[in-house]
């Protein structure tokens, strides 16, 4: 019984992850038209435009190989994965120990592999520039995350998702200059990681200033589909990352009833819509900046990340 | 109150140490100020936290003279300065930003592992302020160090100087008139490098300190 | 156990002769190298045998050959059986591998001979027991593998190539020989077990540890001893190269491993600092290296450099447990690097194959020349991609595995009691997870550049798939790389006699976990289950794939490449290599290589085309290595004066050296 509870909450996580995404994404679009005072399109826009671009034909370069192909549902599936052991309104999911937190990233780190790989298939110039820039921004981006991840689990004492989540919520931890750093610094690499300003525009179709863009800019109809819905996926998957981390209220425990269930399903959209909401205030009020200014940006986060685990020695048992 | 007292307390000094790092970052002379106020502000806050927990009033006093001169006089004062000498523009580094921040990262390991290694036996908040202490006076040498605008080295001094003051009050006890002395001399100091600025850009031109060194003769 | 596997070395030596009569005949190639194969086979199975087998007794031989006093000595123990799996593993890849790429080698006659040398030479470098079979089996190994490197010597580099590599594994034997003589002591006890009898005095194991670092190092490819691996693993035929890169460098592994865990008594504390500061670098520096490259093969054995510094974090790591008393922590650490050891040794004899394929097919070991070979070779394009995501370190594949291992261990760092340590390790972390980001940047530019886009050359155009036998030798490989992926608990639960052997502790037992999963040290604290995020990315792979094609649109129509409206059909508008690189290079490449980009435009109204030139300057060559080539050079032109003596000039040398020695034997107390 209990585990046929355990599957089901695994499997609503699933789903309710694939149906939040573009909502977030739609949420993110809408919050930022009405900080530039338009009034921006409705909601459920980027459910239409992944109905619509899954109707489509896809149009396939003369040269793109199988490996074109394939990559759109290896990108989607990789996300789609690790985004379902994030905790986002439960801890203790069924599948949570398949895999820890550094397996999550290597998870996301598998998906922008063969993403970047797509950009270099046709042979085109943009699709060169999107993969190098990508390549160079996850070189600095994932070392940062790991160090995030050495200061969580030094402090919980465990890469588990879960556990971390259920030492975060304890009162034991107290204030702590370590936390704030990696909140700073995850902050920064969530942004890197998912291509928004200021380190790349996801709205941009200006060429030479596009990464995520230029590197998918030959794909079409359902794989575009699919890559655009693994993007929002990624956005939801470090959202919930930073709620369930650095704001853990609400979730509810492993061996919660349907009640707590319901107000840590309640507590998750609140957060997520709190998280857009921040996320579309920053990004209208800074600029992007040039691609070679990126490093220094990801470079000061891996130093608050090192930093932050540095100063994990000060305690006050000390 | 225990628990809370030494959770702020390391907020405040680590973040002194973080906002040094901040200073390293920094490639324009304004934002360097405006960061060197903000240092300034920990620090105060940080002291004053102290005072708090340690009972001391004359503490206060202490975070009343950070505040004033540092956090308010002196970075309006550089910044009129640097409106005068009208060299707004970007600092040039010796080294790269990336390097420095590496260097930084290796200073602030090794003075947390000399300072957990002597003092064994401190009590806790002693010993993480004095790892803190030594971590802000390094980064502030480590300024002078890599920068070469005679402004920039102002502040690098200038946070040194906070460094030492957040080891005082972290060590309970010392007197007041050492706290003024020290406020005192950092005034004096500010105010001869005041002069000496305008004097090397009366004869120079410039604030480049690399312009007083090819004088001497040094480099080429 | 050791005589079967003696005999196996000994059939190996006997097909030398045989190379040698039949090498310019075209059976000499099946017959060598199907041989080998058969004998790598046995050997594996031996191996396999010994360390899966309950007999906990090392098995022991002592040959009346060598010294007449000492005998040689041999013993096959967990440690030796398990890399001697992994050697013959790698030989019987190569071997399978060969049968069908020496078809096409230019000059047989100057590889049949040492290819089954080169596998008897590794062989007996892990059976050996004592220093002077041990020292006699490298030099075998490291001569015969430089006559491999030579086999191509007209080739312009190669020569080079060689002698350099020539005296770096001098230069290591020599450390090697003074580190068996410091162990070995005054009362000159040479065999092992007289060694781990008495282990050495203080100041001496420290030199030992030194000395066993350069020695062993050099010929690993520790940063700054590497100098001569990229020029001489990619100078060497393909099957070769990853011989040299995938198994001799574990060869050189395992002559750390024997002498700093086994034989060196117990680790002092400082020990570690040094591995894991030299690991650390080395990985970082060799993945840069790596990306600066556009010779495939170059890339591929700087990638070598740096798997081997991610190997040694993890054996610094397994020290500094070791030496503060924590062994269950200490078998974590060196359970992860000997895992490392086995992934690297298949992915990176992969990739080498795939390397020699294209090499093969096309000519060209330039990536700027390559291109779209995806198209021509589908399945070399296929395993190589399974070699690039497994050492690029990407789940569910085995090089995670072993990072991951290696990351759980480092995540133990805190409970030990040196503070300097307690530092050092996230900072070595850091830089390991660097190394692992810029690894994979660096194997999308490898495939990326290699087999998509379009072709940039008619060679590369002009492609063809490699034949079967090849083919097959890499998918046996691949097909590692998913098992090893998937099923870690297996290779970890069999590492276990060999880490109880060194570190006193063994991991927990992986068999029984639900699931397959594998948990280093407790459920709470960590666990990973490849087996399960494999069935998890297929399973909603395939049902996105399926419910998109049936309820929305499987349509397909091929057109031009869009391209924002500005197609060029030129395939060298597309990035290259060196394109690449570039932001990297930018990030990183002007501090650690000095990397100077330089634009000449031609003057306004001149049609000539701009060119953009960059400079790499390899600092540790330019600082270490120039200045003694240099000096080296100086005294030889000095000394090149005692060349033309006349003949009573050279007696009275050699009677001033007869007349000085006895003078010192005189004057001796």
């Amino acid at each position: 019984m209990a585990l046929i509870l355990d599957l089901a909450v695994q499997g609503a996580q699933m789903l309710l992850v694939l149906l939040l995404a573009p909502l977030l994404t739609g949420f993110v679009r809408k919050a930022k038209a009405r900080f530039l005072r338009r009034r921006g399109p409705p909601l459920w826009q980027p459910y239409l435009d992944l109905v619509r671009l899954m109707r489509k034909d896809v149009v396939l370069a003369h040269n793109a190989s199988w490996l074109f192909r394939v990559i759109p549902y290896l990108v989607f599936a990789a996300t789609w994965v690790a985004v379902s052991l994030v905790p986002t309104f439960r801890t203790g999911l069924l599948f949570s120990w398949s895999a820890d937190l550094i397996a999550i990233i290597a998870l996301l780190g598998s998906a922008r592999f063969f993403q970047a790989l797509a950009g270099l298939d046709v042979g085109t110039s943009f699709g060169g520039i999107g993969s190098s820039r990508e390549v160079m921004i996850a070189s600095l981006a994932e070392p940062a995350m790991i160090m995030i991840v050495f200061t969580l689990a030094l402090l919980a004492g465990s890469t588990q998702l879960s556990t971390m989540v259920g030492f975060l919520v304890s009162p034991e931890v107290g204030l702590r200059v370590s936390l704030g750093l990696a909140l700073i610094a995850l902050i920064m690499v969530a942004i890197a990681e998912n291509a928004r300003i200021p380190v790349d525009n996801p709205a941009t179709h200006l060429e030479l200033t596009m990464v995520h863009e230029a590197m998918v800019l030959e794909y079409s109809g359902r794989h575009l589909a699919l890559i655009d819905l693994a993007a929002s996926l990624k956005l939801l998957l470090y959202v919930s990352l930073i709620a369930c981390l650095f704001a853990p209220w609400g979730i509810a425990g492993a061996s919660a009833g349907l009640a707590a269930l319901a107000i840590g399903a309640a507590a998750y959209v609140g957060k997520l819509a709190a998280g857009g909401f921040l996320l579309a205030l920053f990004e209208t009020s800074i600029a992007k900046m040039r691609v070679f200014r990126v490093p220094e940006f990801l470079g000061a986060a891996l130093m608050l990340g090192l930093l932050a685990t540095l100063l994990l020695f000060f305690s006050r048992s000390l | 109150m225990g628990e809370l007292s030494y959770d702020v307390a390391h907020l405040l000094a680590g973040s002194l140490v973080l906002v040094s790092f901040m200073q390293l970052y920094q490639d324009r002379l304004y934002a360097l100020l405006n960061i060197f106020a903000l240092h300034a502000l920990v620090l105060t806050l940080s002291v004053a936290w102290q005072a708090y927990v340690q009972e001391a009033p004359h503490l206060y006093v202490t975070a009343g003279i950070a505040l004033v001169f540092k956090a308010i006089v002196i970075p309006v004062a550089l910044h009129r300065i640097i409106v005068k000498l009208g060299i707004h523009r970007e600092i040039e580094t010796v080294v790269g930003v990336g390097p420095t921040m590496l260097l930084g990262m290796g200073l602030v390991a090794l003075s947390m592992v000399v300072m957990l290694r002597v003092t064994t036996d401190a009590d806790p908040l002693a010993r993480q302020d004095l790892a803190f202490a030594l971590s802000v006076v390094l980064l502030g040498l480590l300024v002078m160090v890599t920068r070469r605008n005679a402004v920039s080295q102002v502040v690098g001094f200038m946070s040194l100087e906070n460094g030492l003051v957040l080891a005082a009050t972290g060590a309970k006890g010392m007197p007041l008139v050492v706290e003024i002395s020290v406020a005192f001399s950092i005034l004096i100091a500010f105010i001869v490098i005041g002069i000496f600025l305008f004097r090397i850009r009366e004869r120079f031109d410039s604030v480049d300190i690399q312009t007083l060194d090819r004088f001497r003769g040094e480099r080429r | 156990m050791v005589h079967l596997a003696l005999i196996g070395a000994a059939v190996l030596i006997a097909i030398v002769p045989v190379a040698m009569l039949m090498r310019t005949s075209s059976h000499g190639r099946p017959i060598v190298y199907g041989i080998s194969l058969i004998v790598s086979l046995a050997l594996l199975a031996i191996a396999l045998l010994t360390l899966l087998g309950s007999s906990e007794a090392a098995s022991v031989a002592v040959l009346p050959l060598g010294l007449p006093w000492l005998g040689a000595h041999f013993r096959l123990d967990a440690l030796a059986a398990f890399f001697l799996a992994v050697v013959n593993l790698g030989c019987a890849a190569a071997s399978l591998f060969a049968l069908g790429y020496g078809r096409h080698e230019h000059d047989p006659q100057r590889v049949l001979p040492f290819y089954p040398a080169f596998l008897a030479g590794m062989t007996l470098v892990v059976l050996a027991a004592d220093a002077f079979s041990f020292l006699v089996a490298w030099e075998f190994m490291s001569l015969s593998s430089w006559a491999l490197v030579m086999a191509h010597h007209r080739v312009s580099d190669n020569a080079r190539a060689g002698y350099i590599y020539l005296v770096m594994a001098s230069f290591g034997t020599l450390a090697l020989l003074l580190t068996f003589g410091l162990l070995a002591g005054p009362g000159g006890g040479y065999t092992f077990a007289d060694m781990r009898a008495v282990p050495p005095s203080a100041g001496l194991a420290a030199a030992v540890l030194i000395l066993a670092l350069i020695g062993t190092g050099s010929k690993a490819g520790l940063v700054p001893l590497h100098v001569w691996l990229p020029l001489a693993h990619p100078a060497a035929p393909s099957h070769v190269s990853a011989l040299m890169s995938g198994v001799m460098t574990k060869v050189a592994v395992y002559g750390f491993v024997r002498i700093v865990f086994d034989l060196a008594g117990e680790p002092a504390w400082w020990w570690s600092m040094v591995v894991l500061a030299l690991g650390g670098i080395t990985a970082v520096m060799g993945v840069l290296y790596a990306l600066m490259q556009h010779d495939l093969k170059r890339l591929l054995a700087y990638h070598t450099v740096e798997n081997i510094g991610i190997i040694f974090i993890g054996f610094g790591l397994a020290l500094a447990f070791k030496a503060h008393g924590m062994p269950l922590a200490a078998a974590l650490a060196l359970t992860a690097g000997l895992l490392h050891v086995f992934n690297h040794s298949v992915f990176k004899s992969l990739l080498f194959f795939g390397a020699g394929a294209v090499l093969n097919a096309t000519g060209e070991r330039d990536m700027e020349h390559l291109g779209g070979l995806i198209h021509r070779m589908p399945q070399t394009a296929f395993v190589f991609l399974v070699g690039c995501a497994a050492i690029s370190a990407l789940p569910p594949l085995n090089g995670f595995v072993s990072e991951w291992l290696t990351f759980q261990a480092i995540l133990l760092s805190p409970a030990l009691p040196s503070w300097g340590l307690k530092f050092l390790v996230p900072a070595v972390g850091a830089l390991l997870a660097l190394s692992a980001a810029l690894a994979a940047a660096c194997f999308v530019k490898a495939f990326g550049v290699t087999f998509l886009g379009r072709p940039r050359t008619p060679a590369a155009a002009g492609a063809q798939e490699t034949d079967a036998l090849s083919l097959a030798a890499m998918m046996v490989l691949a097909a590692l790389c998913l098992i090893a992926g998937i099923l870690p608990g297996l290779f970890i639960d069999s590492l276990a006699p060999v880490v109880q052997a060194l570190v006193g502790a063994r991991m927990p037992v992986q068999h029984g976990v639900e699931w397959l999963s594998i948990v280093p040290v407790a459920e709470s604290r960590s666990s990973y289950n490849g087996l399960l995020v494999f069935v998890f990315m297929v399973i909603s792979g395939w049902l996105a794939a399926l419910a998109i094609h049936r309820l929305a649109s499987d349509r397909l129509r091929r057109a031009p490449p869009w391209d924002c409206g500005y197609p060029d059909p030129s395939p060298i508008t597309q990035y290259s290599a060196s394109s690449f690189a570039q932001p990297i290079r930018r990030v990183f490449g002007t501090m650690v290589f000095r990397a100077r980009e330089r634009v000449e435009m031609p003057p306004p109204g001149d049609s000539a085309p701009a060119r953009l030139t960059v400079e790499l300057r390899d600092l540790i060559w330019d600082v270490l290595y120039a200045p003694i080539a240099s000096g080296v050079g100086a005294a030889a032109t000095r000394l090149n004066a005692l060349q033309f003596l006349t003949i009573r000039q050279f007696l009275s040398l050699v009677f001033s050296a007869l007349v000085f020695l006895l003078l010192v034997l005189a004057i001796w107390p």
